[in-house]
């Protein structure tokens, strides 16, 4: 039982690390101010889940599963704050979000000749 | 006011006692004095209110986290699956859509949900617009349906 619960967190943390590889790569990889903020936000949410989840099966002791879900709900509740702080500065100060239209592609390819 | 002074003292003696671990008489007093001097200066502040202790909420939002951890699984595992898909996969939008809730408490609380499902942000917040930017543009026709919204419509009323 004990060696399963073991497992289970080992998963917990591999499944929570790749998905902070893929924030990582999503960061690099998105166009824009606006999508990379998506990816970031893969990080911020799932990804921490996960490595507590997997810290908290270890069971190191009520105090530090307490702690550790504090960080959780600490993490959970100012992420999304600072995404929005950020998001917001970025559009006030007038950064265009890239839009993928052929449209829109054309027209702004047209207006550079 | 009372109830909600009651509440924060609650909340501040289980966080005290939680991050001590230490329980004997002389730290349980301290812990005491600081827990009463958060309360004053908190007070002072104005702090102390249905705002900062959501009592009439505590009955509706375990249901409502619980909806919302599983929209933020799913939306994630497509989020991570268009990062892996690449650019040529992404559809990105920004569309300004009208929430039903009155309450700014409740605003605050569909916008801060918009923004923790990765893959549609909450850029601006004004009256009762709410302008979201999404990686995907049907992400935002199923936030225009007002599921959230109606959810968040739902856990306001009381």
């Amino acid at each position: 039982m004990e060696q399963f619960i073991e497992l289970l967190s080992g998963i917990s943390l591999l499944i929570g690390s790749l998905l902070c590889i893929a924030g990582g790569i999503g960061l690099l990889r998105f166009p824009d101010f606006y999508t990379r903020m998506h990816a970031a936000g893969v990080t911020d949410t799932l990804a921490t889940t996960m490595i507590i989840i997997g810290l908290v099966l270890l069971n190191p002791g009520a105090l530090v599963v307490m702690k550790l879900i504090t960080i959780l709900l600490l993490i959970l509740l100012t992420s999304p704050t600072a995404g929005h702080a950020l998001a917001k500065a970025a559009y006030r100060s007038g950064l265009k979000p890239f839009i993928k239209n052929h449209k829109n592609h054309q027209e702004s390819k047209s207006s550079k000749r | 006011m009372m109830r909600f002074t009651i509440s924060l003292f609650i909340t501040l003696a289980l966080f005290w006692l939680m991050n001590s671990g230490h329980y004997t008489s002389l730290l349980l007093i301290l812990g005491a004095i600081s827990v009463a001097l958060v309360i004053f200066v908190s007070h002072r502040m104005g702090l102390v209110d249905a705002e900062s202790q959501p009592l009439h909420l505590m009955l509706r939002l375990p249901s409502y986290y619980a909806w919302l951890f599983k929209e933020i699984v799913l939306s994630n595992i497509k989020v991570v699956k268009h990062i892996l898909l690449g650019n040529q996969s992404i559809n990105p939008a920004i569309v300004t859509i009208k929430t039903n809730a009155k309450t700014d408490l409740a605003k605050v609380i569909l916008a801060n949900s918009i923004t923790l499902t990765p893959g549609t942000v909450a850029v601006e917040l004004e009256g009762d617009q709410i302008t979201v930017h999404a990686l995907l543009e049907e992400d935002l026709e199923a936030l225009s349906n007002g599921e959230m919204d109606r959810r968040v419509c739902h856990l306001e009323k009381s």
